[in-house]
C-alpha cells in the first residue's frame, strides 16, 4: 500500500503542482482543472487508439492542457472575466469538449501500447508496481527540476511576484497579464499531463473522471505546506509532491476501513480539506490570536 | 528651474474621476508643468489637490483625458500602459508594503527591480555577479539587508522594506523618481534615515525626482524646486532662489492664500525679496 501510494504520489503530483502554481503563486483561483485533467486523459487516449506513440500522445496532451489555461486566463486578462468565474466557465465548457474529443463518455486502453505497457517490457521491470513507480518517478523528476529551475529565472520570477504584489511588479515594467497567463497556461499543462498518465495507468479514460480533481490537489498542497512549513522554491515543490503523497496514503487507509466504500471518496478529500484549512485558524483561536476576517475572493 | 534641459514635459493634463456622474471630481485641470533634467521637486498641498493623481498620470498608471500629452525625454508616451513605462519611472509608494514582494526574497525583489523595463529571459535571475552588485546598493543603507539577502522581505519592518523599496525603485537608473509621502507612515527615526538615503540616492544619481509630501518643513529643505498644488492645478511653483528665505509661516499664508476663495498675487504677502512664482495663476 505504501509503494502504490508513493506511485499515485507522484502521479496527482502533477497535478498538484498545477494547483499550487495558481493558487499559491500566482493566487489566481483556477476551476479549469476539473475539466483539464479530463482533457489530457481525453487527448492521449484517442491518439493512443490511433496508434500514436505513447510518449508523443502525453506530450501532445500536455499541449492541450495548455490551450485550456491558455484561453482560462485570456478571460481573465483580455475580457476581464473574474479568475474564479472564466475558470468555471471553462471547467463547464470543457466538459462538451471532451465528450467531443473521446467520441464517447469513456474509451478503453486495455490492448494499447500506453507508456506504462512499453515500460513494463523492460527487463527488471515487469511487476506492475515496479514500472509505475519508474514511469511516475522519472517523470516526477523531470518535472520539478524543470520547474524548480523556471521558477527562479526572470520570468519565473516576474510571475511569482504578480501573485505576490502585482502592483509592485507592474512598476517593475512586467506585462501581469503576460505573466499570469503564461502561468495559468503551464498550470493547466502540468495538470492535462497528470490526467495522461493517470488515463493511461488505470487503463480506461471517463469523461466524468476530472470531478473534484481541483479540491483533490487543492488538498495536497495545503497539506504539505501544513506539515513541511517550506521555505524556498525546491522545498515548496517538494512540500507539495509529500502532501500529494500523505493525502493519497490518508485516502487508502481510510478506503480501506468497513464503513467506507470508494463512492465516499469524494467526501472524504472534502473533509481533509475542510479539517487542513480550518486547523491553524482554530490553532490561532485557542492561542487568542488575532485573526483576519474571512476572505472571500 | 534649473539651466538643465527638459525631460519631463506635461501638456494640459486633466483626469477626471466618475465622469458624468453626481460625484464627478476634476482630479487634475490642465496642468502644465516642465520639469528639467536633474529637478528635485517637493509638491505639496491638500488632500484631494491631485498630487498622487498626478503622480499616477505620469506613471502611466492611466492616461490623462483627451488633449493632454506627457513628453518624456522629448518622446511622447501618453499612450504608453504602466508596464511600458516602468523602464522611464522609478516609484516609491506610501505603503511599504507597495513597493515590495513580501513573500519572495530580498534578493529576488532585487532581482525584480534591477531588470526594470528589460525584457526578462529564461535565465536564472541571479548570479554572482548580480549579488554583488545587490550587496554594494544595499550596504549604503547601514541597515544590514545587504548580509541578508536570502531573508524573505516579510520578515522586514516598515522601514527596511521602504529602504529597500527605494534602492529597488533607484536600482536601474531610470529617468524619473516618483515619490509618493514615501515616509509618511515611517516613525520619526526612520522617516529621517529614508529621507536622508533619498537625497544621497537622488544626489549620487543626479537623479531627477518628484517628492509628494504633506510636511511643509520637509517641502522647503529638500529638492531645489517647490510647487504647491490646489483642486487640480498648480498653484504655487517656486525655483530654489525663490524660495531660499522662506519661512514656513511665508509658506502657510501662501497656502491659504491659495486654498481661498479670493486669490490674491503671492507677492502682496510674501515678504519683501520671496518672489513667488505664478505660472499656473
Amino acid at each position: 500500500m505504501l509503494g502504490f501510494s508513493i506511485y499515485e504520489g507522484l502521479v496527482y503530483a502533477f497535478l498538484a503542482l498545477g494547483v499550487y502554481l495558481t493558487f499559491r503563486v500566482l493566487g489566481f483561483p483556477d476551476l479549469t482543472v476539473d475539466g483539464s485533467f479530463v482533457t489530457g486523459a481525453a487527448v492521449v487516449a484517442v491518439l493512443i487508439i490511433n496508434g500514436v506513440n505513447p510518449f508523443l500522445a502525453t506530450l501532445a496532451a500536455l499541449g492541450a492542457g495548455l490551450c485550456a489555461g491558455l484561453v482560462t486566463s485570456l478571460l481573465n486578462t483580455k475580457l476581464r472575466v473574474p479568475a474564479l468565474l472564466a475558470s468555471i466557465l471553462m471547467m463547464v465548457g470543457l466538459y462538451s469538449v471532451n465528450l467531443r474529443i473521446m467520441g464517447r463518455p469513456n474509451l478503453p486502453l486495455l490492448r494499447e501500447v500506453t507508456i506504462f505497457s512499453l515500460v513494463s517490457q523492460l527487463p527488471g521491470l515487469e511487476a506492475r508496481l515496479v514500472y509505475q513507480l519508474v514511469v511516475a518517478g522519472v517523470l516526477a523528476v523531470i518535472v520539478f527540476f524543470i520547474l524548480n529551475w523556471f521558477l527562479r529565472t526572470e520570468i519565473g520570477l516576474a510571475l511569482r511576484a504578480t501573485g505576490d504584489n502585482e502592483q509592485m511588479v507592474r512598476g517593475a515594467g512586467v506585462d501581469t497579464d503576460k505573466t499570469t497567463i503564461i502561468g495559468v497556461s503551464i498550470a493547466n499543462g502540468l495538470v492535462a499531463l497528470s490526467g495522461a498518465v493517470v488515463g493511461q495507468a488505470q487503463n480506461f479514460v471517463d469523461v466524468n473522471m476530472g470531478i473534484g480533481m481541483i479540491i483533490m490537489g487543492l488538498a495536497s498542497v495545503i497539506i504539505g505546506e501544513a506539515l513541511f512549513r517550506p521555505k524556498g522554491v525546491a522545498r515548496l515543490l517538494l512540500a507539495t509532491l509529500g502532501g500529494t503523497f500523505i493525502y493519497r496514503l490518508v485516502i487508502s487507509i481510510a478506503l480501506r476501513s468497513r464503513f467506507l466504500d470508494p463512492g465516499d471518496l469524494k467526501l472524504i478529500t472534502a473533509v481533509i480539506v475542510i479539517i487542513a484549512l480550518a486547523i491553524p485558524y482554530l490553532q490561532k483561536k485557542i492561542r487568542r490570536e488575532w485573526q483576519p476576517p474571512a476572505s472571500r475572493w | 528651474m534649473s539651466e538643465n534641459k527638459s525631460l519631463l514635459k506635461l501638456q494640459r493634463i486633466s483626469k477626471i474621476f466618475s465622469k458624468g456622474s453626481v460625484d464627478q471630481v476634476t482630479a487634475l485641470d490642465k496642468i502644465d508643468l516642465d520639469v528639467a533634467a536633474e529637478d528635485y521637486i517637493t509638491i505639496i498641498g491638500s488632500n484631494g489637490a491631485g498630487k498622487t493623481t498626478l503622480l499616477n498620470v505620469i506613471a502611466g498608471v492611466f492616461p490623462p483625458e483627451n488633449g493632454g500629452k506627457i513628453i518624456l525625454n522629448a518622446k511622447e508616451v501618453s499612450k504608453l500602459s504602466e508596464y511600458r513605462r516602468a523602464k522611464f519611472v522609478g516609484r516609491v509608494y506610501q505603503d511599504p508594503h507597495v513597493g515590495t514582494a513580501a513573500k519572495m526574497t530580498i534578493e529576488e525583489n532585487m532581482a525584480m527591480a534591477l531588470l526594470r523595463g528589460q525584457t526578462r529571459r529564461l535565465r536564472v535571475a541571479s548570479n554572482k555577479q548580480r549579488r554583488e552588485l545587490f550587496r554594494d546598493a544595499l550596504a549604503p543603507l547601514g541597515l544590514g539587508l545587504e548580509n541578508r539577502l536570502n531573508a524573505l522581505v516579510g520578515t522586514l519592518s516598515g522601514g527596511q522594506r521602504q529602504a529597500l523599496a527605494l534602492v529597488m525603485a533607484t536600482l536601474s537608473n531610470p529617468a524619473i523618481l516618483l515619490l509618493d509621502e514615501h515616509i509618511a507612515t515611517l516613525d520619526p527615526r526612520t522617516a529621517q534615515l529614508v529621507l536622508d538615503l533619498t537625497d544621497m540616492i537622488v544626489t549620487r544619481e543626479k537623479m531627477t525626482t518628484i517628492m509628494v509630501t504633506h510636511n511643509m518643513e520637509l517641502a522647503l529643505r529638500h529638492g531645489n524646486r517647490l510647487i504647491m498644488m490646489h483642486k487640480g492645478r498648480i498653484v504655487v511653483d517656486m525655483n530654489q532662489e525663490q524660495r531660499s528665505n522662506l519661512t514656513i509661516h511665508n509658506l502657510v499664508v501662501a497656502f491659504e492664500r491659495a486654498s481661498g476663495e479670493e486669490f490674491v498675487d503671492d507677492n502682496v504677502l510674501l515678504r519683501p525679496g520671496n518672489v513667488v512664482g505664478s505660472s499656473d495663476l
